[in-house]
């Protein structure tokens, strides 16, 4: 809630935060009066931050819980969207479709979610998949390498689909390094109702994820489907994670460390692991932006970077951490 | 209720190749099924086909006449829990909040609540595997041993029928093994439980197993009693390795010891007991070797059947009088730098001057016989009726120690032999029991100590017509003789010179 409001307010033109909440509260209650307020400042917060600050904690909140599922039933700390390469599968699906200006019938506005949902399915079926073939088993280490396989082979595809294009690729690039900026309220219709699915979905598999988490043997053991459920639950997540990557493009690391932070405070059950995860994951994403676009203001970092930056060390001291535990 | 499982005609296994081949047993309620075999012989692929979690080609598996696969997996999970041989904790989740998801098949829906039966269930499950104290500690730090209690705990939260273990006593110290077992053993019985259960010890499953089904190479060798399935050829062939069978100390089933190649290793050392070795004083005749010999005995300590590399005949006077002469013997050993556990000790009040001794050999069999003789409270043993007890001291303590490998057997017929040739001796020497005036057959106290080297020569029989035997008669027929007569001209001359 802090997180939303400082969201709000600060930024290249910061908006008092007392005006803040008057122009939210009067959102949300008519009556509320706006006496005093500046009309610039209500449209910078209704019209440009606003839908910023609640696309990026949607985003947020889609990453982190797909990163907690993702890591429960794969028994991988280490997995996430992105090392998975799930988000680079969804990235191949929206690249295609602005390369090709693609709108399919009936669906719309909706045509470039639905693709990266579908090819971020696609993707983490091949990875889990060819993970299989290579060692029956599938240990840790071998999905994050077929993950980490799979992501360089799509981001070629990617960079050889900018190559070829000409006009788009400002569009492309821009999406690519992930931004939540001047999505405007039409991105959050976009990723609503994705959101709100496969989110309701993960958060009533918490007891399946639990018993996951102890291996699929397991989990079949304790009287779990874990054939259906573990479809459920990859679908779910691909949802969240093709929604987000068609709204805001790759930002990495936020399905990896906000689960463990949250694991690490709150303990690993999953019937509180998911919800907290979608706050935590939220209020992360709208500070992230929040700095993204303050720290060297007026100039704005892509935010995709400013979570890489803070991912990618905490992905390595967990990988050193793993380590270190199997070995003593 | 479950009444039976029943696996019929099962095969199958990973890919063309079948792990399992044509497999069929039952089991009741109330019984424990042990499922031996080495390593790659289908064990885990068969328990996983009855825990439904992996597909078999041919057959079926019926829990009560209905198929496996007819039943929902959480219907499965309510009659069937397994304990694992291996689980993958990655996160920290607490012991209870392991244990609680046992009631996962138990709880219905999204929103169903934690009830109390289900606090229940998992408060008592914890206390039956002793877990109790550790339901706040995350399941990441825990030992093996523990580990294994916890999910033991979470494996009975499911309140099953059937139970299936994996090697269950796989990280589990002695004492955890027994009680994890002497509990199943019970649940079995009082609450009808059916217990399926691979074993990598064999004497474990034979402690507690009503059968055994041993495996070879996917297929049912044998499947019946623990002492129908623990045969020494069979598990030798089946194991491929040295074992010997011998009874359990005290419940009738059998045990398999292994063989290690270091005993054949010492096949080449030769040992041969004979006159160097004995160390004889009027305080105590003593025979010590280098290589622990296999004794079968009547001595104060060490007696019974061991395995002994001291022996110590010790002089004790007339009155010496014990409450605890066991206690008191081994005190005297250890003060003389004996270990009691590899020695045993005789007492006698003879005069140990008299001791008789020779080494007698037949071609590749030799014994060395030693043999302290008094003859003061003979008796003849045929007699029970007697008032009178004469006190005056006298025993006779006969030691056979045999240069060859002897067979259980051949133990028991040295001591018959040894017994028959010293009454026979006792009868030339017209030795006469004096309250009855009959021949005596012996002295109320007296000893034997049969101990054999066990290498060298095989010896199957020692009865009085074989050559071990006829060694044996020889041998404590002289020294006994000649014990005797020691003894009572020392006697004649100590009386003559009072």
């Amino acid at each position: 809630m802090l997180a939303i409001i400082l969201g709000i307010s600060l930024g290249t033109v910061k908006v008092p935060v007392l005006s803040t909440i008057q122009i939210l509260l009067a959102q949300l209650f008519p009556f509320v009066s706006l006496d005093g307020i500046d009309q610039m400042h209500m449209n910078i917060v209704s019209n440009i931050r606003l839908p910023r600050v609640i696309l990026a904690g949607l985003v947020g909140a889609a990453l982190a819980i797909a990163g907690a599922a993702f890591q429960g039933l794969l028994r991988n700390p280490l997995a996430d969207p992105y090392t998975l390469g799930v988000s680079s599968g969804a990235s191949v699906g929206a690249v295609v479709t602005l390369f090709f200006q693609l709108s399919l019938p009936v669906i719309g506005a909706f045509t470039l979610p639905v693709l990266s949902i579908l090819f971020s399915f696609i993707t983490i079926f091949l990875v889990l998949g060819f993970a299989q073939k290579i060692e029956r088993s599938m240990r840790v280490e071998t999905i994050i390498l077929t993950g980490i396989i799979f992501s360089s082979f799509l981001g070629a595809l990617i960079s050889l689909m900018i190559a070829l294009t000409g006009e788009e690729l400002r569009q492309i690039i821009g999406w690519l390094l992930g931004s939540v900026s001047m999505r405007g309220w039409v991105y959050i219709k976009i990723i609503l109702p994705f959101f709100i699915v496969g989110t309701a979905i993960l958060l009533f598999n918490g007891k399946e994820l639990n018993a996951m988490s102890f291996g699929e043997d397991r989990a079949h053991h304790l009287g779990v489907n874990v054939q259906r459920r573990k479809l459920i639950i990859l679908m779910a997540g691909s949802m969240l994670t093709g929604s987000a990557v068609a709204v805001s493009g790759t930002i990495g690391f936020v399905g990896l460390v906000i689960p463990h932070l949250v694991r690490m405070l709150w303990g690993p059950d999953h019937k509180h692991l998911l919800p907290l995860s979608v706050l935590t994951g939220s209020a992360f994403l709208i500070l992230t932006d929040l700095v993204s676009r303050t720290i060297i203001a007026p100039v704005e970092l892509p935010i995709g970077v400013i979570t890489a930056l803070i991912g990618a060390p905490v992905f390595a001291i967990i990988l050193l951490k793993t380590r270190a535990e199997r070995s003593g | 209720m479950v009444n039976m499982l029943r696996i019929q005609h099962v095969s199958g296994g990973y890919s063309d190749k079948p792990i399992v081949k044509d497999i069929s047993f039952e089991v009741r309620k109330g019984e424990m099924l042990g499922i031996l075999g080495p390593n790659g012989s289908g064990k885990t692929t068969l328990l996983k086909m009855i825990s439904g979690i992996m597909p078999f080609s041919k057959g079926a598996i019926l829990i009560d006449n209905k198929e496996l696969s007819e039943y929902s997996p959480k219907e499965l999970a309510k009659l069937v829990a397994v304990l694992p041989q291996h689980t993958a904790d990655p996160f920290s989740y607490t012991v209870k909040e392991t244990v609680s998801l046992g009631r996962y098949a138990h709880q219905r829906g999204w929103f169903h609540s934690w009830s109390t039966e289900d606090e229940e269930t998992i408060l008592r499950v914890m206390e039956q595997t002793g877990t109790v104290s550790l339901q706040h500690r995350s399941i990441q730090d825990l030992s093996g041993g523990e580990r294994q209690r916890v999910y033991l705990a979470q494996a009975l939260a499911q309140e099953p029928r059937i139970l299936l273990l994996d090697e269950p006593t796989n990280h589990l110290d002695l004492s955890y093994q027994k009680e994890l077992f002497d509990l199943l053993k019970k649940w079995t019985k009082e609450c009808d439980l059916m217990v399926v259960s691979i074993f990598h010890d064999l004497n474990l499953a034979g402690l507690y197993c009503d059968r055994l089904l041993l495996l070879q190479e996917g297929e049912i060798v044998i499947e019946d009693t623990p002492n129908e399935v623990l045969k020494q050829e069979r598990i030798q062939n089946v194991y491929h390795t040295k074992i010997a069978k011998q009874p359990h100390p005290k419940v009738p089933v059998p045990q398999m010891v292994l063989l290690p190649e270091w005993e054949d290793d010492q096949e080449g050392i030769k040992v041969q007991i004979d006159q160097s070795m004995i160390h004889a004083t009027s305080e105590r005749i003593v025979v010590k070797t280098t290589h622990p010999l296999k004794t079968m005995s009547s001595g104060v300590v060490g007696s019974g059947v061991g395995w002994y590399q001291n022996f110590v005949n010790r002089h004790v006077d007339k009155s010496y009088n014990c409450s605890d002469h066991k206690k008191e013997m081994a005190t005297y050993l250890e003060k003389n730098g004996f270990v009691p556990g590899e020695t045993v000790g005789m007492m006698t009040a003879v005069k140990l001057e008299d001791v008789s001794y020779k080494l007698y050999v037949d071609r590749n069999v030799s014994i060395f016989v030693v043999v302290t003789a008094g003859v003061g409270n003979a008796i003849d043993a045929s007699i029970i009726d007697r008032e009178i007890f004469d006190h005056t001291p006298g025993t006779i303590n006969t030691w056979i120690f045999v240069n060859g490998e002897l067979s259980e057997e051949a133990f028991i017929q040295s001591i018959m032999t040894a017994t028959e040739v010293k009454v026979k001796v006792l009868q030339n020497e017209e030795v006469l029991d004096v309250t009855t005036g009959t021949f005596a057959t012996g002295t109320s106290t007296d000893s034997i100590l049969i101990a054999a080297t066990q290498k060298g020569t095989s010896i199957e029989y020692a009865g009085s017509f074989t050559q071990l035997g006829r060694l044996i008669s020889r041998g404590v027929y002289e020294c006994t003789t000649e014990a005797i007569r020691k003894s009572r001209i020392r006697k004649e001359s100590m009386s003559s010179s009072f």
